[in-house]
């Protein structure tokens, strides 16, 4: 069995999760990263992604728009814009968002905020993502 | 009597209806600061997380060649962001603030003003200060796209360099009853004042933390999240402060009302009498004159 550490995750709208982990892997801005216990004190932005939380008899998935985590001994942080589990995500509305944020970049128009826009269809990305694994299971 | 009794009647009466308002005020405002409170219980876990975490992380690390820093470049022109109502009659909530902001800006010699709420941005616009930007009506359903969108006008302005330091007058929700009108520097970041509020001495530890893919990176992602949630955290707690005050002046312009009422009522009734006794006297004195 695995060692636990504390894992805490907060949204400007809630609390999000809170508790004893395993394992957790955050999609970082480098690619995925799995933190378990004991590890390396770090600082990481997130991009927008996949969460999967190892607990002692489960595994939790979740979908993370963007934040950062902060890695401390035996305790780590995730800060982030928004998080919903599975059964909170809107499909409709995701790939809704995900075509309307793709019109966008594909638009000739100048002013656009590409950034923003891939910003978008990478969250909703991940919402249909967590949302299609779900309902398959 | 006729004339007398009825004017403090018709008094009673628009004081009365006054009251009335001001009782009908006093409870929306309370209902709408439960809402406000616990929009603030839910945001708070985050806001102090992430200001513990970035406090931390910053008073950890070494000086970081970063523009978000002190000493970056000479301050110049100074942004306030000032959060006031969007209404009066709350009592000297946006008065207070707008005083603060004031004396802030005493010492400075070049402001800028980015006013939230109609109260402040009226102020300002009036006594001609230069607006970088107005948000109204947001207040009351704030939402972390709101703050998203300030600050990044806020970052868009520093990185720009139009302006060398920013400022946040807010007003802090102590308790239901008790607020306080406050101002923070957002923007240049202090390394020793971050020190300082994460409490003792430590060593630093910036060898040990790893900071990915750079330090530069990973603060030029912080730094604005940390102003976000700053300014979020001080929009949320001004909304709640300012239902408080309201309920609190409503209450008391009630209170006062009903004061106002039982004194006038006291009069009038004073008056009647005065008038019954001088009609019986009159009523005596004809009987007496005509024996």
């Amino acid at each position: 069995m695995a060692q636990t550490f504390n894992l805490e995750i907060v949204t400007p709208e809630r609390s999000f999760y809170k508790g004893e982990v395993e394992m957790v892997v955050a999609r970082t801005i480098q690619g995925d990263a799995a933190f378990m216990a004991d590890h390396m004190w770090t600082v990481t932005p997130l991009s927008p992604g996949l969460l999967k939380i190892r607990e002692k008899n489960e595994i939790k998935k979740a979908a993370c728009s963007g934040g950062f985590i902060h890695v401390k001994e035996g305790k780590a942080t995730i800060v982030s814009d928004a998080a919903e589990w599975p059964e909170e995500i809107d499909l409709d509305r995701a790939v809704e968002a995900k075509e309307r944020a793709e019109k966008r970049l594909d638009s000739s128009d100048q002013d656009i905020d590409t950034d923003r826009a891939k910003a978008a269809i990478l969250r909703a990305l991940s919402r249909i993502k967590v949302k299609e694994e779900y309902m398959g299971k | 009597m006729a004339g007398k009794g009825r004017e403090i009647k018709r008094r009673i009466k628009s004081v009365n209806s006054t009251k009335q308002i001001t009782k009908a005020m006093e409870l929306v405002s309370s209902s709408k600061l439960r809402r406000a409170r616990e929009r603030l219980d839910k945001t708070k876990p985050y806001f102090d997380t992430v200001r513990k975490t970035i406090n931390e992380i910053l008073a950890d690390s070494e000086s970081i060649d970063s523009i978000y820093f002190e000493g970056a470049r000479e301050i110049k022109k100074s942004c306030y962001i000032v959060v006031t109502a969007d209404r009066g009659l709350c009592g000297g909530y946006n008065s207070n603030v707008i005083k603060e902001s004031l004396s802030s800006m005493k010492e400075k010699k070049d402001i800028s003003v980015i006013a939230i709420g109609q109260r402040g941005r009226d102020f300002f616009r009036k006594h001609g200060y230069d607006l970088d930007g107005e948000y109204i009506n947001i207040l009351e359903t704030i939402s972390f796209k709101e703050a998203k969108k300030i600050s990044s006008l806020v970052m868009q302005l520093y990185e720009q360099e139009m302006v060398d330091e920013v400022y946040l007058v807010y007003t802090s929700f102590v308790s239901t009853i008790s607020h306080k009108t406050e101002c923070i520097r957002l923007l240049p970041l202090s390394q020793t004042k971050m020190k300082e509020e994460t409490g003792e001495k430590k060593e630093s530890f910036f060898e040990y933390i790893s900071y990915e893919p750079s330090p530069k990176a990973v603060f030029d992602y912080l730094v604005p999240q940390y102003v976000e949630s700053l300014i979020f955290g001080g929009l949320v707690e001004s909304a709640a402060s300012e239902q408080g005050a309201r309920r609190m002046a409503m209450e008391s312009a009630t209170d006062n009302a009903i004061e106002m009422i039982d004194q006038l009522t006291l009069n009038y009734n004073r008056a009647r009498q005065a008038a019954i006794t001088q009609e019986i006297a009159e009523i005596v004195g004809g009987a007496e004159a005509l024996k």
